[in-house]
This record gives C-alpha cells, structure tokens and sequence, in this order.
C-alpha cells in the first residue's frame, strides 16, 4: 500500500476488520467482492452445463440414431432434443449471460470503481445471490424430476407450457421447477438491481461526477435500471402460468383447445398475452446481457490502445438510449403472432433505430483505437472480438427487424445466428474480456498470455465457424427447432453444412479447456500482479490486488478527472489515473 | 396539512447530512455507535430513501404488468368475461387504508415534534387499522367463496384474487415493517430514515390499492 500517492483530499480511517471463520468469510458473506465471485463461479458451473447440453444438440443433429450410453433407451427422442434446448437457452441467458457480467463483475468492481467500501445494502447482496443459486438448484433439479426437463423453450410459450403433463414429458414437473426457478431468479435479480442503483446514485467517492464514472460503470447502471423495470413483469407472468397449470385458471389458455384428443377445460384465454408478458421482459434481458459487455469493451480498448474512449459522453448517452429503446421494441420478437401490421410498422422502425446508438457505439470503438499504440494482450482480443462479434450479429438484426422479411426468416436458423452472434458470444466475449482483463485484481495473480492467445484464436474462429453458416441454413428454411432434419426433403442436403459446424462445436468447446486449465492453474501458481499492472487509469487500480475487506485498507479515494485519461499531452506517463492530485502528476519540463 | 409536510422536509434534509458532506460517511459518523454492525453506518441515509423509491418502481412495474394483463385480457374476443360484483366491504377496507395513511402522516408529524409518545400512539394505530384491511380484505374473499365464486371460476374473478392477493401480500410486508420501527428500530441516527422509508412504502400500497379498487369497480 506504500505505492498510493493520495493525500489531503482522501478520509483515512483504522481498516475494517475482516469477518473471522470460513462461513462468515466465503459462504455467507456480505462482501460485495465475496458475492461477486460467488456469481463468476455459479456462471461458470453453469456455462459448463450449457456447453455440454449444447454439444449434445450438435452431436444428435448429425448422428441423429446413434447410440448414447446415458439416454434410456439408447436413442435421444425427439423431446429430449427439445428438453436441451429448453435448458441450453434457460442456463445460458439467465445463470450466465444475466449471472456473470452483472452479477459477477458488476457487484465486483462497480463499488471498487466509484470509491465505494461496499454495496449500498450488503445483506440484500448475498440474499440476492443466495436466491440466484436457489433458483439454479431448481432449474437442475428439472433434469431430475419425474418426467424430466421442460420442452417448451427458453420463452416458455403457452398453451404449451400451461398444461402439464398432457403435453409432452417434461411439462408436467419439469415445466413447473422452470417457472418456480425463473421466479426466483426475477426476485433475485429485482434485489440485484436495487442495490446496483442506489449504490451508483448515492456511495459515489468525492469527485466521481456521473460523467466520470467508467463506462463499465454506466454499463451495469443502466443494465440495473432496465432489470429493475423488467424482471417484474416474468415475475408477474410466471405467476399468472404458475396459476394457469396448477390452480385452473384461464389467463394464457385459449378456449376449446383439444390436446391429445382431450378437450381442455379453459376458457377464453390468451396465448398471446403471455409473449407480451414474456418479451417485454424478454428483450430488455437482451440488453442486460450485453450493455456490460459494452462497458468492459470500452474500458479495456481504451486502456490497451493507450488512448481516451473516443465519445466518452455520446458512449454514455448511447448506452442510456440503447436501455431506453430496449423496452419499445419487444414486439419484433411476434411479428407472425397476428399482429396488426401498423404495430409492426411501429415496432419495425424502433427496433431499427436502434441501429443508431449501436452505430455511434462501434463507430466510437473504432475511433478509439484509430491511431492508437494498441497493445495485443488477451483482454484487448477478446475486446475487439466482442466489437466484431457484436457488428456481425447485429447487421443480421437489420433483416429481422423487417415484418416483411422475418415472415420468412421467423423460427429459422437465422435467427439463432443471429441472437447467438449478438448476444451470446458477443456478450461472453465480454465476459471472457472481463476475466482476463480482472483477474490480476481479483486473484492477485496474473493469468498465462500464451494459453489465453490460443484461447482466443480457438474461440473467435470457431465461433464464426459455428454460426456464419447457420445464416445459410435458415435462409434455406431451416426450422431452428427441428431435432432431425436430414429426414426433411428439402433440407436433408444441408446436412453438410450442420457436420461442418458440429465439428467445429466441438472443437470451439475443446478449447474452453485451455480456459479453465488456465484460470485455475493461474489461481495457485500464475505470477504475482501488482497493483496496477495493466497501467490503468480507474480505482480499482488504486488498491491491493486482491482488495482488501474495505476496497481502500482504510482510506477512500478522491477523483479528480475522468476515467480515461491516456496519452496527455505535457504528462510523462502515457496514463494519469482519476485519483492522482492535479499537483502530483508529472509533467514535461 | 401543509404544515406537516414543512416538518417533513426539514426532517428529510437534516437525516440527509452526513459528516463530511459529499460522499458517504465513514465508521460511525453522527451517532458514534459504529462497530455494532458491517457496513450499517458506511451508508449514508439518503441511500435508504433512494433504495425504497427504485422498490417502489420495481414493484409498480410487477403489478401493471398484471393491470395491463387484465386490460387485455378482459377486451378478448371470447373472453367468457363475467363482471364480478366487488364485494360491498372493499369500500370499508378501501375507507380504513385510506384513514390509515393519514393516521400515518400524524405519526410522522408527532415524530417530527419530538413527541415520542404521540409517535408510538398514531403509528400503533396506522399497525392496528392495517391489520383491520387485511382481515377485511380476507373476510371480502370469503363472502366471494360463499358465493361460490373460487380463483378459477372465471377470469374477473382469477383476477380479483390475483390483485387483492399480491397487494395484500405487499401490505402484510408493510405491517412487519411498521411493527419493526416501533420495537427494534430504535438507534437514533437511523429511526428517523425508518420512518421515512417505511412510510414511503405505506402511502405507496395505500394509492396502489385506490387504484387497483378504481380498476376492479369501475373497468369490470
């Protein structure tokens, strides 16, 4: 701590103590920096699990009649294929997209960067996260349950999901765990929130305007804002199907549907309603998954490239516009549910115009690395990953955006190119970004550059691999929910094209080992980091690494500029962090 | 009650100072009973207030999104929509919550005057006229059993059980939280923001349930 070259205006105070006994201090914490990694290493168990049941997908779409060990009956059925779907899509966007850049880095370093010694309500922290990992508890057990794992998709359409058992297996138990654990994750997730927003609104250190608050800061700020506005509204919902299966009530049910030859006993009910409900929680969630991806993208490009984030205010104002379109837009999600075609219209031009945040987003990202003295480190890879992964998912989103055209893209593989361009590998480029980019400050150890490189490569190439050719396939009509379609005439030549990217599924999530070989091996014997090895200019480069129980061992640190100051004019070094003294920073003679 | 909302402002931004002014106040502060708890007297106590005005968004969020439902669920083409007539003590139970926020503004003035006593008194009977609505609001679901009229027998009434049901919940909150300033929250520094983020969420739940009241007569 000898290294910290503030005075005057920081407080300092004796060090808090730390929490004495290994439940207070790894379980049951109230330390934001404890509950952070706690939801990094839940995102982790559960990414994992995503990966596996995505690989199974892969795997049954080109060996659909081979013999697998652990299915009963040795051959996968078409609603097993469903039932990891429906897991794959529910794991991955809530327990790691949601989890692990808000949940994780957010309550990690969103205190640590605006100067705060904690969150606003610490015990609210570890009850959301507690609440999380129950909701994950439930979302597994599903697998187990009588019945198994729900079929009805990460949207949980109704009539499908609203009528139990008589649906297919998995809808009767299954579908129920899913609901309660998506209820519980809501809960979670509105506590979440509320602490993200009152601690950025009111335990900002002295100096730390709005305007210089990191962008990963305004990243998970307005990611809190548009949870805390969305994620009440599946609560809701959940409940409404909750009482829809269980109780006989008739919200999403329509009257005189005949299921398996059997009348069911609803009345007047609309299935509907429930995507209203559902997307517009639905596509908010979208934005949650990626503004923090944002965020870090821009932290780490400017630090790598040495330069000021190009457009620091118009990055904010384009994350705040994103957040607010975010929840105009939701019915481009039903265009082929009916909709009349002037709301279409309507929601055709929102969604488009969010192209222009997202233009003067990537058009900053460039900027910022124009003429800059980059520096390839893993972290700035996966950065500049995410601004490519992120332009290629969302040009496709132009199409989409079109009535006219997602008649026939609707339900497509297109569409899960799309999306899994955009927002999965693009948001967990930003996580990967994150962790590489953190990890010295949360572990007090670096990770290895040369297994991350290889990391990298591995995972950018293979993600293009995986999903450029699906664009193809869903332009040829390929039905994204199909479990075989080689026996579907016009699609069976296609199969190919689903090898290929099989394979390279494979691969891509082979390499995920050079991950995680890296980050624990990194754990116990990586090389010690010092404080701020990264030459970065925010605050949590103004302490340990890892922090200690207060963030700032006793002293609380004033802010003097903005976040990004690298490369000025007259300074000696090519970075001045936000809590150096004017007086104190070095200037040319 | 102009006056009363003079004191309440003045009492606002007194709780709202801190030592040191701009940020957040650090071990103890004002009260200089630090150490008793982690983080408790780090925050300052505009936090608290800021915490129960984003509740108040997030909660009003999850109850339009069952207004909006009802909305359009209720102008479905084949709706099988029944009007349901409200029960007529919904009026009373609409009377006593109402009263109740004004008992509750008169324990918040009592306690702006330093009158503890007057304080302990007005806020007892904001709990007892609280408990009063829930036990009406119960006795309101059973004269609709009686009736024969259950959860699923139509949607107008799967929504009166889903509005009266959650807000009753949320007030049921609200009763814990107004007994828990009365008995344990007693540290100085930090009553007065009790009592102002608790009141808060009472005259929210209050106008919330106008509303709700408003919905289900009126747009039957």
């Amino acid at each position: 701590m000898s290294s910290h070259a503030h005075t005057g205006g920081s407080t300092v105070h004796a060090p808090m103590a730390e929490p004495s006994g290994f439940i207070r201090k790894y379980i049951f914490s109230v330390d934001h920096k404890v509950i952070g990694i706690q939801y990094f290493l839940l995102a982790l168990t559960a990414v994992v699990v995503g990966i596996v049941l995505s690989l199974l997908m892969r795997f049954h779409l080109v060996w659909p009649n081979a013999t697998l060990p652990f299915v009963s009956g040795g051959q996968m059925s078409q609603e097993q294929y469903l039932a990891l779907v429906t897991m794959h899509g529910t794991i991955m966007v809530f327990f790691v997209l949601t989890t692990a850049p808000q949940g994780g880095f957010g309550n990690y370093f969103l205190p640590i960067q605006i100067g705060a010694p904690d969150m606003a309500f610490p015990r609210l922290n570890m009850l959301s996260f507690w609440v999380t990992f129950l909701a994950f508890v439930c979302i597994i057990a599903a697998f187990v349950v009588p019945g198994g794992a729900p079929i009805s998709g990460w949207t949980g359409y109704t009539p499908l999901s609203g009528l139990g058992e008589i649906t297919g297996p998995g809808e009767g138990w299954g579908q129920t765990m899913w609901i309660v654990s998506i209820s519980l994750f809501c809960l979670a997730s509105l506590l979440g929130a509320l602490n993200f927003i009152a601690t950025t609104i009111d335990l900002r250190a002295p100096g730390m305007s709005l305007l210089r608050m990191p962008l990963t800061v305004w990243g998970w700020f307005v990611t809190a804002i548009l949870g805390l506005l969305a994620f009440g509204i599946l609560l809701a919902g959940g409940i409404l199907l909750l009482l829809d299966r269980s109780a006989g009530t008739s919200f999403f049910i329509p009257a005189g549907l005949v299921v398996n030859d059997q009348l069911q006993a609803h009345s007047g009910g609309s299935p509907i309603l429930w995507q209203h409900l559902f997307w517009f929680f639905g596509h908010p969630e979208v934005y949650i998954a990626i503004l923090p991806g944002m965020g870090v993208a821009s932290h780490v490009l400017s630090t790598f490239a040495r330069k000021p984030v190009y457009g620091y205010r118009a990055m904010a104002y384009a994350i705040c516009a994103i957040g607010f379109l975010g929840f105009m837009v939701w019915g481009h999600h039903m265009f082929v549910s009916g909709m009349s075609p002037y709301s279409g219209f309507a929601f055709s031009v929102l969604t488009m115009s969010i192209g222009v945040p997202s233009a003067i987003k990537t058009f900053n990202w460039l900027g910022t690395l124009w003429g800059g003295k980059i520096q390839f480190k893993t972290p700035m890879l996966f950065a500049l990953g995410f601004v490519s992964l992120f332009v290629s998912g969302g040009l496709s989103g132009l199409f989409l955006a079109q009535p006219a055209v997602d008649n026939m893209l609707h339900a497509t593989y297109y569409v899960v190119a799309h999306f899994h361009l955009v927002m999965g590998v693009a948001a967990i480029f930003g996580i990967f970004a994150a962790t590489y980019f953190w990890f010295p400050k949360m572990f007090g150890r670096m990770m290895s550059e040369p297994l991350g490189k290889i990391h990298f490569w591995f995972t950018f190439v293979g993600a293009y691999c995986i999903f450029m050719p699906m664009h193809f396939i869903g332009i040829a009509g390929g039905i994204r929910r199909y479990a075989d379609a080689s026996a579907v005439g016009f699609l069976a030549h296609l199969q190919p094209v689903h090898e290929f990217m099989t394979i390279a599924a494979f691969i891509t999530g082979a390499a995920q080992l050079f991950f995680l070989f890296n980050f624990f091996y990194s754990l116990k014997f990586g090389p010690k980091a010092s404080t701020n090895p990264w030459n970065a200019t925010t605050l949590e480069w103004d302490t340990d690494s890892p922090p200690p129980i207060d963030n700032f061992g006793g002293h609380y640190p004033s802010v003097y500029r903005g976040p990004y100051e690298f490369s000025v004019p007259g300074a000696v070094d090519d970075f001045i962090p936000q809590w150096l003294e004017p007086s104190q920073v070095a200037r040319v003679k | 009650m102009p006056s009363t909302i003079v004191t309440e402002e003045i009492e606002l931004i007194h709780s709202d100072k801190g030592p040191g002014g701009g940020g957040f106040s650090v071990g103890g502060g004002d009260g200089g009973d630090s150490g008793d708890s982690s983080g408790a007297t780090r925050v300052p106590q505009r936090a608290y207030i800021t915490g129960m005005l984003i509740a108040l968004a997030g909660i009003l969020m999850f109850f339009m999104a069952f207004v909006s439902a009802y909305i359009v669920r209720k102008d479905m083409p084949n709706s099988a929509w029944i009007p349901l007539q409200v029960p007529r003590i919904l009026w009373l139970n609409t009377l006593i919550l109402v009263v109740s926020s004004f008992t509750l503004a008169r324990a918040h003035s009592r306690f702006s005057a330093r009158d503890d006593e007057g304080f302990g008194h007005w806020w007892a009977t904001t709990t007892f006229l609280g408990v009063l609505f829930v036990a009406g609001q119960i006795l309101a679901w059973r004269q609709l059993a009686a009736q024969g009229i259950f959860l699923a027998s139509n949607p107008s009434s799967s929504f009166f059980y889903v509005f009266t049901g959650a807000h009753g919940l949320h007030l049921l909150g609200g009763i814990l939280a107004l007994l828990y300033v009365q008995f344990r929250a007693t540290r100085k520094v930090t009553r007065g923001t009790a009592i102002e983020v608790v009141s808060m969420y009472w005259h929210f739940m209050d106008g919330l349930w106008v509303f709700l009241f408003l919905l289900l007569y009126l747009g039957r």
